[in-house]
């Protein structure tokens, strides 16, 4: 039972550690607060359902929904790059778009994925059990986009990407456009989110329009439980920990159901998850518990 | 090299807070000047440079550079010869990204950045090099991020990569002002080394008026938007700073006031 519980929550935790990546590319290293993942991830699952319905390998599924993810996430960068729309805003503006796109993909609100073929089934057909295909598909896609992903933080364009979010006047000063980093930045993590949305749609044997609901604050969840855990800040290990984060916040979910909550009650869950360390009280009994769980972490 | 025709600016032209910052500035540079700029505040120092390296659009004017008219051309574009230190330490490095990452930024200026890695150990050992330069020993912290150094150091720091990549032109704008004298002393000495080696075109603002007078081989004066006093180098050899204070309400039939400039001619 409880082994179940665990691989349930490591098969989870990596579906979902590269939407959570895609937060961490967002938020972290591009310091830009962008919501259109709750549009982008449900996008992946569902243009992955549709074509894997419509007969096409899922592979090339998957990889159509990270074209149609970084499109997103372009569109996301022009409303705000080029139109001037606030950052926030501009995200939700895209995530509510893509909720009428998504229900256009699927022409309707939920596709089911009952004996269709998915990457899953494909390594099971090599004889591996329904666990060991998803541990080795899901873990095999989230090491090659990691180590892509930390590869690319480390090139020149990775670099200017990460100075971008750390001081776009001095990039600007150097001779990059910081508003071409910014597209860049959405479009990676938005093509990150979908194809997120792919593995769990895969997994999960549907997909459904609500299925990013709250999806952001998710994957900030992963990104916070991963940085308390993994404290040094190089790329690296930053990313292992984003990835760990992501399935230790499935564990903690598990384990809250196992407690007795709801599954409707786990946005809330998750909702306090992600307060307690974003809070940043002056003084009162939250900074006295964020002492204890987050040492070294107090506001500033 | 350099030359500014006619520039104005004015700040929220029309609204009740409007602000000239400059009127009908002339300016021409040579290679390897090293002009200082001094005056008090508002007098459109920053403007300058900020005009000069493409962050604010002159209203009227044209800017020229080896030829050809920039006046368009985006800051990001001019990056290529156009190198900077603001006065603000912590503004001319990334602190989250580590020394050498930060020189990789500055060595790519104005060129375009692909998915090469951007370290490597030639890089890293040329930027060993270069960092010995500084005697701070930052050679072997290369990996450390910057934001652990102190501001001394950062400034340093950004100085070497402001002439990193060769620009042609380096803007200083009251870049040791936040420093401690000692340091200042350091970073200044260290700035004419660099200038000298690479033959670059300066423009540094400051409001030391006795440093203006040491540093570089042009001074100018600003105030309220205007270039009022231009000194060459034969000239600034004979010149006190009682006398620029004397010449400044000469021309300008007031005294100089900025509590900044004064406190120091004491």
């Amino acid at each position: 039972m409880l082994v179940n519980m665990l691989t349930g929550s490591l098969e989870q935790g990596l579906a979902y550690a590269l939407m959570a990546l895609g937060v961490f590319l967002t938020f972290r290293i591009l310091s830009f607060p962008d919501l259109t993942v709750d549009g982008s991830f449900p996008l992946g699952a569902a243009i992955s359902a549709r074509l894997i319905l419509g007969g096409t390998h899922p592979l090339l599924a998957m990889l159509t929904a990270v074209f149609l993810g970084m499109l997103a996430g372009l569109f996301t960068g022009i409303l705000h790059t080029r139109l001037k729309i606030a950052g926030l805003l501009a995200g939700i503006i895209t995530m509510t778009a893509l909720y009428s796109i998504n229900l256009r993909i699927m022409g309707r609100s939920n596709l089911a994925l009952l004996r269709q073929p998915s990457i899953l089934t494909i390594a099971q057909d090599w004889g591996l059990s329904r666990t060991g295909a998803t541990l080795l598909c899901f873990g095999l896609v989230v090491l090659l986009i990691k180590v892509l992903l930390d590869y690319f933080l480390h090139t020149e364009l990775g670099l200017a990407l990460r100075a971008t979010g750390n001081n776009p006047r001095m990039i600007k000063s150097l001779g990059v456009a910081p508003r071409k980093m910014i597209i860049l930045g959405l479009a990676l993590a938005n093509g990150l989110a979908a194809l997120s949305g792919a593995l769990v749609a895969q997994y999960q044997g549907f997909a459904d329009i609500g299925m990013g609901i709250g999806m952001i604050i998710v994957g900030l969840a992963s990104v916070i439980i991963g940085e308390s855990i993994v404290r040094n800040k190089k790329i690296v290990f930053a990313t292992s920990g984003v990835i760990l984060g992501s399935i230790l916040y499935r564990t903690l979910i598990s384990t809250a159901l196992r407690l007795g909550f709801s599954p409707t009650d786990l946005k809330l869950v998750t909702a306090f998850l992600v307060i307690i360390p974003l809070a940043r009280p002056k003084k009162g009994w939250l900074q006295g518990l964020k002492k204890i769980t987050f040492p070294g972490k107090e506001a500033d | 090299m350099l030359s500014l025709n006619n520039v104005s600016k004015v700040y929220y032209p029309g609204e009740p807070n409007q602000q000239t910052a400059l009127v009908g500035v002339n300016l021409s540079l040579e290679k390897g000047d090293f002009l200082t700029i001094i005056g008090s505040n508002g007098a459109g120092k920053s403007t300058l440079l900020n005009i000069i390296a493409g962050d604010i659009e002159p209203d009227t004017g044209s800017i020229g550079f080896s030829g050809a008219e920039i006046t368009k051309l985006p800051a990001h574009r001019r990056a290529a010869f156009v190198g900077r230190v603001f006065q603000d330490p912590m503004a001319g490095t990334a602190a989250e990204m580590s020394i050498a990452e930060n020189l990789a930024l500055a060595r790519a200026r104005g060129q375009k950045r692909g998915l090469n890695r951007a370290l490597n150990k030639n890089s890293r050992q040329e930027f060993s090099r270069i960092l010995k330069t500084l005697g701070l020993g930052l050679e072997k912290r290369l990996d450390e991020s910057v934001g652990q150094l102190s501001g001394g150091q950062r400034q340093a720091l950004t100085l070497l990569m402001a002439v990193l990549g060769s620009p042609k032109i380096l803007l200083l704008d009251e870049y040791i002002a936040a420093l401690d004298p000692q340091t200042a002393q350091e970073i200044i000495k260290l700035t004419r080394e660099i200038v000298k080696d690479l033959d670059l075109t300066v423009l540094m603002v400051t409001h030391d008026l006795n440093q203006a007078l040491k540093t570089g081989t042009r001074t100018i004066m600003m105030d309220r938007g205007e270039i009022i006093l231009d000194i060459d180098s034969a000239q600034r050899k004979k010149l006190t700073v009682p006398d620029l204070l004397e010449r400044f309400a000469r021309v300008r039939g007031r005294e100089l006031s900025d509590d900044r400039i004064l406190l120091q001619t004491r």
